[in-house]
């Protein structure tokens, strides 16, 4: 499969008060075209800087990309001028973010939030864009798209907020769709009805996606591959059966084994993971992820490790525990 | 100093010296483990009956927020309270506090409805009910120090005699929730979110109360740190003999929390039963779609899963639908169910249900 995004080495700091926060330290991944894959990871990690990085939208200052490339089909997308990234944005590029509430204009109506980007972009005619708005409104389930159309975002609720959304990152087909926790704000039953929406449209049109998400259940159902981020670094990579089946990382590990689960028997207290995520205004020398790691060696904390391979299916974990070398290790640690 | 122990006969009309007691250390009040009654058990602390709470939302419309609930809490028993933005689980939780005056209906909290308490007894009250808020960032005074936070209840009821004691019960409420004493000085802002709701978990404990609502607790946490707020909770509960309703959305952790659960829809309780037995066998249409909406991480389980969609949103609760509240968005609904409300009935021993065909 052809890559259409790949993103390397990027690093993203913010400027504050107290100095430098490097909220994205080192972050690779690709996506092939068709994919969905899912970033995951708790507030704080970076995935949001990442995925907000992609589309340009991150404010500057205070935040400025320290290295690192974005290659979207053969375009560096952080060299590219102002007037050019708006061509890629909402043409090439599509986004949902997880707020409905707020993330669409209230003194526009939906209807013309929708055919700003056909006239803009394809150069669609205002009764040609209005057609094809219709047509969007009724692909993404919205009932009686003719009065929804000249309808303001006040008078639809949230779940009917979130589709017209997606009918407006979807208007001019792009090749890659952008999911900033798209249904965080909702309620399980619209977070069903959401993400299925979005898994037929992917099968439909064969959009790539990253959907960006703390919620490993949605992830389950919905994604290929799984990139788990911790203290702004990719901690693992997979697929999801690779993740959920067996997680290399200790974090990813913690993270399934603290979360209850509807389909177990109760019983057994839940094993949180101790401690709370690494300050990065300071960054920790070596692993991220060690102070709160039970299997934590002396390597560990003043060296970082790198993404090492883990098994025959691609899998990846940034942990010591999976370099040759540390078999010997944790037996000398047994030993003493 | 006598340990107290909560789950003796109610005492709340004597405040004896026990009462003044913070909380007891743990290895001296449970020299045995207590068993939590299902189904409230014989001694319930807390009796809703027919309890609504409804608004007025001008234009001569009434929003309902509750109509007509009815439940029993037993002692030490967790109560898991279900739904959806919007179905009044919040309200139901206020209300049973007073924080909210009902409309019509009873809560009587050990015997006595809590809506004909005033003055000495009703500040009582306030001593034996206490609720932990959902968001850490808003719910704590971000002038006053941790230890002025803490102690807020034990100067308001009088609980501490001297400046030492009271000091000294703070730190005991810290360390007893996960803290350090040194913590005592510092302001709302030097705490991460975990920490913060440790920091209302405290306060909520300070005046020894017998009930604390938890609403939404750990919704705004990240997951990792969910399930160390969660494992408090508990333990504090084996503990203390504390009874808690623990209202929230996030199904899978009221499963484990909870004993029984109770699912909203608008308002109305719509299915009560022992958590895994509405878990395993959900009788209503409105909690069976519920179930089948929550994803699991599972690649395996989620591929074979069946998944109900509901079509369609909330309808208003300023103008619900005739009937049973869920008819509009039913896959099963039928002429009888816009006519009839259905009547919240046993349909198997302790599982109750508002369905026509349950």
């Amino acid at each position: 499969m052809d890559s259409i995004l790949r993103v390397e080495d990027l690093h993203i700091s913010f400027r504050a008060r107290g100095g430098e926060v490097q909220a994205v330290r080192g972050v690779d991944f690709e996506v092939r075209k068709g994919e969905a894959i899912a970033i995951v990871g708790e507030s704080g990690s970076g995935k949001s800087v990442t995925a907000q990085s992609i589309m340009r939208l991150l404010p500057s200052p205070p935040s400025f990309v320290k290295q690192g490339s974005i290659t979207f089909m053969g375009r560096n997308l952080l060299e590219l001028s102002e007037r050019e990234m708006e061509s890629v944005r909402g043409k090439e590029i599509g986004m949902i973010f997880q707020d409905p509430m707020t993330s669409l204009n209230p003194t526009l109506t939906i209807g013309h939030q929708i055919t700003e980007g056909l006239i803009k972009h394809q150069g669609a005619s205002r009764q040609a864009a209005r057609a094809r708005a219709l047509e969007l409104l009724k692909l993404v389930g919205i009932p009686n798209p003719e009065d929804r159309f000249s309808q303001y975002p006040h008078s639809f609720s949230g779940g009917m907020r979130q589709r017209a959304m997606i009918a407006i990152a979807l208007s001019c087909n792009p090749a890659l769709l952008i999911a900033d926790e798209p249904t965080t704000a909702l309620d399980v039953t619209i977070q069903a009805q959401i993400m299925r929406l979005m898994k037929d449209l992917q099968e439909r049109f064969g959009t790539s996606i990253i959907l960006i998400t703390h919620d490993l259940g949605v992830v389950a159902d919905f994604c290929d591959r799984v990139i788990v981020m911790y203290g702004g670094q990719v901690v693992e990579t997979g697929t999801k059966w690779d993740i959920f089946r067996s997680p290399q990382h200790p974090y990813t590990r913690g993270l399934l084994r603290s979360m209850p689960r509807l389909d177990q028997p109760k019983g057994e207290p839940l094993v949180p993971i101790v401690g709370t995520p690494p300050d990065l205004l300071v960054p920790p020398q070596g692993c991220a992820f060690c102070a709160r790691c039970d299997e934590a060696m002396g390597v560990c904390v003043d060296h970082d490790p790198e993404l090492l391979p883990v098994g025959q299916s691609g899998q990846t974990a940034k942990c010591w525990l999976h370099h040759p070398l540390a078999k010997e290790v944790r037996h000398e640690t047994a030993k003493r | 100093m006598k340990p107290q122990n909560v789950n003796s006969k109610p005492t709340a009309q004597s405040p004896g010296p026990s009462r003044k007691s913070i909380v007891p250390l743990s290895g001296q009040s449970s020299g045995q483990s207590h068993v939590r009654p299902i189904g409230g058990g014989a001694t319930p602390l807390l009796e809703v009956e027919r309890l609504s709470k409804f608004f007025s939302v001008g234009g001569g419309q009434t929003l309902k927020a509750v109509n007509d609930l009815s439940l029993t809490v037993g002692k030490g028993e967790t109560l898991g309270i279900v739904g959806e933005s919007g179905c009044g689980k919040s309200t139901a939780g206020r209300t049973i506090m007073r924080l909210y005056e009902p409309t019509s209906g009873a809560t009587r909290f050990e015997g006595r409805n809590i809506y004909d308490m005033k003055g000495t007894e009703l500040k009582r009250l306030r001593r034996e009910m206490a609720m932990i808020f959902q968001d850490p960032y808003a719910s704590l005074n971000p002038r006053f120090s941790i230890a002025d936070i803490i102690a807020e209840p034990l100067d308001i009821h009088h609980l501490a005699g001297s400046g030492k004691e009271r000091r000294r019960k703070v730190e005991e409420l810290l360390e007893r929730v996960g803290l350090r004493s040194e913590h005592a000085s510092r302001y709302p802002h030097e705490f991460s979110g975990g920490q913060r709701q440790r920091i209302g978990i405290a306060r909520a404990l300070a005046a020894d109360p017998k009930l604390i609502v938890c609403d939404e607790p750990i919704s705004a946490l990240d997951v990792s740190i969910q399930a160390q707020v969660v494992n408090l909770l508990q333990e504090l509960q084996r503990s203390l003999g504390l009874t808690y309703l623990f209202i929230a959305h996030d199904l899978s952790m009221v499963k484990h929390i909870s004993d029984r659960v109770a699912v909203m829809y608008l308002g109305k309780l719509v299915e009560l039963a022992e958590s895994s037995e509405l878990y395993a066998n959900p009788k209503h249409p409105y909690t069976q779609a519920l179930l089948s909406a929550i994803p699991v991480p599972d690649p395996q389980v989620e591929a074979q899963k069946e998944r109900i969609v509901l079509s369609g949103d909330l309808p208003s609760p300023v103008n619900p639908p005739s009937g049973c509240p869920f008819r509009t968005r039913c896959p099963y609904a039928t002429e009888k169910c816009a006519a009839e409300v259905p009547a919240f009935r046993e349909v198997s021993p302790a599982h109750w249900a508002s369905c026509h065909y349950a």
